[in-house]
């Protein structure tokens, strides 16, 4: 038996809700057991269109949180902004309709052994599994400072119940319709000049990650993000997915974003390489 | 209980179903969704001489029923995937064919020569015609000549120690003459079908989607070109072995290419949306094949090409 993805199973979980929340969907699953293998960072991936679908290839969603409580045993909840045909076909469901879905798959966010002060980073929908992490980091003693931004208002994904686990919480919108104008990683270099911060978790477009990544630079803060790259499997057998990654010696490779991933370290990652390929053969 | 084992020239299998070489990695990756053991074998990602980068992202557009790729043979190297990767599957009992591409002809005889020695090996699947090179003129399987030059430098290398199986192009003009050319070097059998040359535009950008502007297309949309591939050059060489692939992701799928005249079948595209496609194929086509009367596979092999039997009535 390999050692990859060694906790995923293929299940068929039923829709207990799909609820429109901004320009978001929030879906929770009756997953069962598996709940006790996800962590924040892994993900999901799903089977849309139905038995008669053209569309062949699953969708990956990262996992908001989960919960082994409440009558119905493990549940997961998944935002999903109903962008491409399968968003669009995942928000359309029912309560009660069954799913074809792959989990926990993909690499976690690696959490502190001793209570650190951490910044989670949110962009757009991005931030979705970021609330579960901070329910992590805070039960570790952790002081857990979040900023979200997004383009406007509406796009910008901050439930009530997950503030709870939050010191603080800042939005930046660029159109200024939702908490300050301008962008999220604006104020990130001023808090490591301060110290204030040990570790960085980033989740969003990769514009935003990568722009984290130079903005840690230089500094002995942690950063931890989880990329964005398009998926045709999910569990590491088509090498679609793949980004620029340098090892320990800085020998850069092609990794697979959906097992060596999502979540990586960003300082390895090669952000002026992705869409490109490295110039000296490995 | 119905004989579903199968030969490839001199390789027997116990199961008709194959993975589909770069649809399954090196095996490792599959092995938390099926039981590698209890499948035909584990075709592997086409292996070069040196580690390879691939082509840049995209690399994958989702099409209707299909999708196109333009992985462009990443890997780790010959030498890597031996210390390696075949050890796992070996150690796992998995049955391997090492799927091998090159640029040049020798690059591919250095290759086989480097498997002529290795344990384990089952038999050699010869890329010749991946679609994700730099120059389309470089698809060997595209050129007669050049196709046969690959395969006769292979045999020399393998010295007969493993039989060899060439994969093809369906973007050629005559098939059967590139086929007939590739056993007359000395391949033992056929892997048919490999990806259709393919684009797509994304209406955005409005420039090509892939990075590598053409890629190859996969999956069901292209099941009916892998039948009738399958079926013209088991019509003029009846006796080669074929392995069929090409959109296969039901039991119903397998068992239309074993029909035309596949002796084993390779799934790929398919395991990408279930990564236990390979194990459900495979039972589903064993009930199929029950249904139908069929005492063993074999006997399916081309039955859609049997003389029109005397009528009854
Ligand atoms: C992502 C991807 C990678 C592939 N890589 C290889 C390869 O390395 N070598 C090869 O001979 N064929 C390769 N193929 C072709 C498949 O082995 C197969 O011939 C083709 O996809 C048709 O089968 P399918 O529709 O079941 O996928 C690849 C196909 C896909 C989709
Ligand atoms: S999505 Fe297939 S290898 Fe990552």
């Amino acid at each position: 038996m390999s050692a990859i993805n060694k906790f995923a199973e293929q299940i068929r979980p039923i829709v207990v809700s799909n609820k429109r929340v901004g320009q978001y969907h929030q879906i929770i699953l009756n997953v069962g057991d598996v709940v006790t293998n996800c962590r924040p960072g892994n993900f999901i991936a799903i089977n849309v269109g139905g038995e008669s679908t053209r569309m062949i290839l699953r969708r990956a969603f990262a996992i908001s949180r989960v919960s082994t409580s409440g009558v119905l045993g493990g549940t997961m909840e998944l935002i999903v902004a109903p962008h491409g045909q399968g968003s669009r076909w995942l928000c359309s469901l029912q309560e009660g309709a069954e799913i074809d879905a792959i989990t926990p798959l993909g690499s976690a966010f690696g959490i502190p052994t001793s209570p650190v002060n951490a910044l989670l980073v949110g962009g757009g929908y991005g931030s979705a599994p970021l609330f579960g992490l901070a329910e992590v980091l805070k039960s570790r003693g952790c002081r857990v400072d979040m900023y979200l931004g997004a383009s406007t208002g509406s796009k910008i994904y901050a439930p009530m119940e997950g503030k709870r686990a939050v010191n603080t919480l800042r939005i930046y919108t660029e159109d200024g319709s939702m908490g300050e104008i301008g962008r999220v990683t604006a104020p990130i270099a001023q808090l490591i000049a301060e110290g204030a911060v040990d570790v960085i978790y980033s989740c969003g477009p990769m514009g935003m990650l990568s722009a984290i990544s130079s903005i840690v630079k230089g500094s002995d803060v942690v950063h931890q993000c989880a990329v964005e790259e398009s998926m045709a499997c999910g569990v590491g057998i088509c090498m679609t997915c793949v980004i620029p990654v340098a090892d320990e010696f800085g020998v850069t490779t092609m990794k697979r974003s959906c097992i060596d991933g999502p979540v990586m370290d960003g300082s390895l990652v090669q952000w002026n390489l992705v869409g490109k390929i490295p110039e000296v053969t490995p | 209980m119905i004989d579903m084992s199968t030969t490839l020239g001199t390789a027997w299998f116990a199961h008709p179903i194959f993975t589909a070489s770069g649809c399954a990695s090196s095996g490792k990756e599959l092995a938390q969704f099926i039981n590698l053991e209890d499948i035909g074998a584990v075709v592997t990602k086409s292996v070069m001489n040196k580690a390879r980068h691939g082509r840049p992202t995209p690399r994958m557009a989702e099409t209707a029923s299909g999708m196109v790729n333009s992985i462009g043979l990443q890997g780790p190297g010959i030498d890597s995937f031996l210390a390696n990767d075949l050890p796992w599957l070996v150690e796992n009992r998995a049955r391997v064919i090492v799927s091998i591409a090159g640029e040049t002809v020798e690059e591919y005889a250095v290759l086989a020569r480097k498997l002529r020695s290795a344990p384990g090996i089952s038999a050699v699947e010869v890329n010749i015609s991946c679609p994700n090179v730099e120059n389309r003129g470089l698809v060997f399987a595209c050129d007669p000549d050049a196709s046969r030059n690959v395969i006769d430098g292979v045999r020399r290398a393998l010295g007969g120690e493993l039989p060899i199986i060439a994969k093809l192009s369906p973007d050629v003009t005559d098939l059967v003459s590139i086929a007939r050319g590739v056993i007359d070097s000395g391949a033992d059998g056929l892997a048919l079908i490999n990806t259709v040359l393919a684009m797509v535009i994304n209406i955005d950008s409005m420039r090509p989607h892939l990075a590598g502007k053409t890629g190859g297309l996969s999956g069901p949309a292209i099941k009916p070109i892998a039948v009738r591939a399958i079926y013209q050059v088991h019509s003029a060489m009846p006796k080669v072995p074929i392995l069929g692939m090409g959109g296969v992701s039901s039991g119903r799928d397998a068992l239309e290419l074993i029909l035309a005249g596949a002796s084993g079948v390779s799934v790929g595209t398919a395991s990408f949306g279930n990564p236990s496609a390979v194990t459900q194929i495979q039972n589903e086509l064993q009930f199929l094949l029950e249904a139908r009367g069929f005492t063993s596979l074999t006997q399916a092999v081309g039955y859609a090409h049997r003389i029109e039997e005397a009528s009854t009535s």
